[in-house]
């Protein structure tokens, strides 16, 4: 009984304490602007298959390029399918993806380091070493070259992010590691004789958990950029599929006169990745970690 | 001190070497070989063939690294399968028109986020910070393809004032590159200068803030000499490594920027030969890239050694 209360009193905290950084980021007017822009792009993923007004894929030679009316809100592109009907689609495209990609890169990336950093030595260095190899890869290089072998379906897309994305990750959790290990509470767990996996999971996760969640979210908008040039450069989702990548390249031949179809996706996706970043940054600043002199590695 | 200039060496060394495994051992384990991969449904009878014995792929896979990695090191990256020719001679031309990009737009980016850096410091949360800061993290954080494309949807469609693209050979004369470079130019250093100046505002705020500067201000130093004699030296070094990174960071929307403006170089080059699936290329790209990828970091890590000299006394440990 008395266990369950203080479990209770526990979950109740962190739902407080979860509120509270909420409230923090929202006090400033760049996060409130950053979580209104994410809120917005999240709601309207969940709804746009509701909400379209058209097909996404549906050709028709009568509608081609038409300007933006009551009708086509958009316009629609040189196939003749509705711009707008397709932008609430791709936001749908994108988030998916890279929510995915990003759990990915969290998981591995966080896990792998916590444990780099506690075990140190021979392991570390030798793991440190093919990271930094990773990270001197053109991110962009690494992820054509699996995509054009593998396939451009979701299925290799979202775990070839995760991958990528996690790697710096994994020198982040590291660092955070290395900080908290000399602890007191770390030395008296282990002179209490906890495992190695107790030990990461009841004293390290907790400590290390703020600096990896704030790099999470900064991977997340940094991935979305990877994943929409991926498909701008035709190596991201394959067509039909509604993305916005793929949208801008495939209406950027004629936007001198049909500039609306390339204009649409260009604000979804600018909006979107302003808004990640605004929220990451306010994310950061609510939980007290300085990110502005890091470099985007 | 020598000691550690040879340790960063060596460690640029191994990197490398790990990334030559990488790219070689990923290429054999995803499926199909280079030939095949190229040659894709034409892949049978004498032109798979010829195109085995043409890359040896008929010997074992590490005699293979072993004789790829030592040509490597001795400055030869293969035969081109796509372009049909020594990859050298597709590497020259692509690598001389990316050094020109990439070195115009550090020389407009550096000191232009130097400067921007230092007036957004200097002039924290008024409205010199506050507007150029808003330009910064839109330029920051808008993919370089969009950016790319609005500058030509506006600078070349609607203005019509510059060529929305590039319509040059990939050994064009250098005065050719020159004016053709403008707007590719402007969408890379808009968002490195966007980047380095984030990081020049914030180590310049640090060092106002420390305890040398306060006092400096109490023995009446005046205010600009304070800031060019002890704000600076001190609050630069620091973003010496950080820039370094960033320029790393951008080999990748190098390629695309190259892309959207259909610029001739390593950048396109990357897209081509995935295009073509032509791996000797594909991995010659890899080792070229990671090698710039390692010496910018260990120039920026020998600079910040020379110029600091605290550093040369401590171990450091990374």
């Amino acid at each position: 009984m008395e266990t369950n209360l203080i479990t209770e009193d526990k979950q109740k905290n962190k739902l407080e304490k979860a509120f509270e950084i909420l409230k923090t980021m929202a006090s400033k007017p760049s996060g409130l602007i950053g979580l209104s822009i994410v809120l917005f792009h999240v709601v309207l993923a969940l709804l746009s298959p509701y909400i379209a007004p058209y097909d996404y894929k549906a050709i028709s030679p009568n509608t081609m390029l038409l300007a933006p009316s009551a009708e086509h809100w958009f316009g629609t592109d040189s196939l003749g399918r509705d711009v707008f009907t397709r932008t609430i689609l791709g936001g749908r495209t994108a988030l998916t993806v890279t929510f995915f990609g990003s759990l990915i890169a969290l998981l591995w990336g966080g896990l792998l380091g916590i444990f780099c950093g506690l075990v140190g030595g021979k392991i570390d260095d030798v793991v440190m070493r093919v990271v930094d190899a990773f990270l001197s890869i053109p991110w962009i290089l690494a992820m054509l070259l699996i995509v054009s072998l593998l396939g451009t379906s979701t299925e290799v897309l979202i775990p070839a992010l995760g991958f990528f994305y996690g790697k710096g990750i994994v020198r982040v959790a590291r660092a955070a590691t290395h900080d908290v290990i000399a602890k007191d509470f770390i030395v008296s767990a282990r002179a209490r004789g906890h495992s190695n996996m107790s030990i990461i999971w009841n004293e390290i996760i907790p400590n290390v958990r703020d600096a990896i969640l704030v790099e999470g979210a900064m991977r997340w908008s940094w991935m979305l950029l990877g994943f929409s040039s991926l498909s701008f450069l035709g190596f991201g989702v394959s067509p039909p599929t509604p993305d916005w990548g793929l949208m801008i390249s495939n209406a950027r031949g004629l936007m001198s006169f049909a500039y609306w179809s390339v204009i649409a996706p260009i604000v979804g996706l600018s909006s979107l990745i302003i808004g990640i970043n605004l929220t990451a940054d306010a994310f950061a600043k609510a939980l007290g970690i300085d990110r502005s002199t890091k470099a985007p590695v | 001190m020598l000691l550690l200039i040879l340790k960063r060496i060596g460690l640029g060394l191994i990197t490398l070497f790990i990334v030559s495994l990488i790219t070689f051992v990923g290429v054999e384990v995803l499926p199909g070989d280079a030939c095949t991969t190229y040659l894709e449904r034409e892949a049978y009878g004498a032109a798979l063939d010829a195109c085995i014995k043409r890359l040896g792929l008929d010997v074992p896979a590490y005699e293979r690294y072993l004789d790829w990695a030592s040509n490597v090191v001795r400055g030869d990256f293969g035969y081109s399968l796509s372009g049909e020719m020594p990859i050298n001679e597709v590497l020259g031309p692509r690598v001389k028109n990316s050094l020109v990009l990439a070195s115009v737009s550090i020389l407009i980016g550096i000191p232009l986020a130097i400067i921007l850096g230092i007036i957004t410091a200097l002039w924290r949360d008024k409205l010199p910070d506050i507007m150029i800061s808003t330009i910064t993290i839109f330029s920051m954080t808008i993919p370089e393809f969009i950016s790319a494309t609005l500058l030509i949807l506006i600078v070349a469609i609607w203005l019509g004032w510059l060529p929305g693209i590039v319509i040059i050979p990939s050994d064009a004369t250098f005065y050719e590159l020159l004016s053709n470079i403008i707007l590719p130019v402007v969408a890379i250093s808009m968002i490195m200068t966007a980047h380095m100046a984030r990081m020049v505002r914030s180590s310049v705020i640090q060092v106002m803030a420390s305890d040398y500067v306060q006092m400096a201000i109490l023995k009446g130093v005046p205010y600009w000499k304070m800031v060019f004699r002890h704000v600076l030296p001190n609050a630069l070094l620091p973003a010496i490594n950080v820039v370094a990174l960033t320029i790393a960071w951008l080999l990748g929307g190098v390629v695309v920027t190259e892309v959207v403006f259909n610029y001739p170089g390593l950048g396109r080059l990357v897209i081509e030969s995935i295009s073509n699936r032509d791996l000797p290329v594909v991995q010659a790209l890899a080792i070229i890239l990671a090698s710039i990828y390692v010496g910018i970091n260990l120039i920026a890590d020998l600079m910040t050694l020379m110029l600091n000299p605290r550093l040369k006394s401590l171990q450091i440990r990374k």
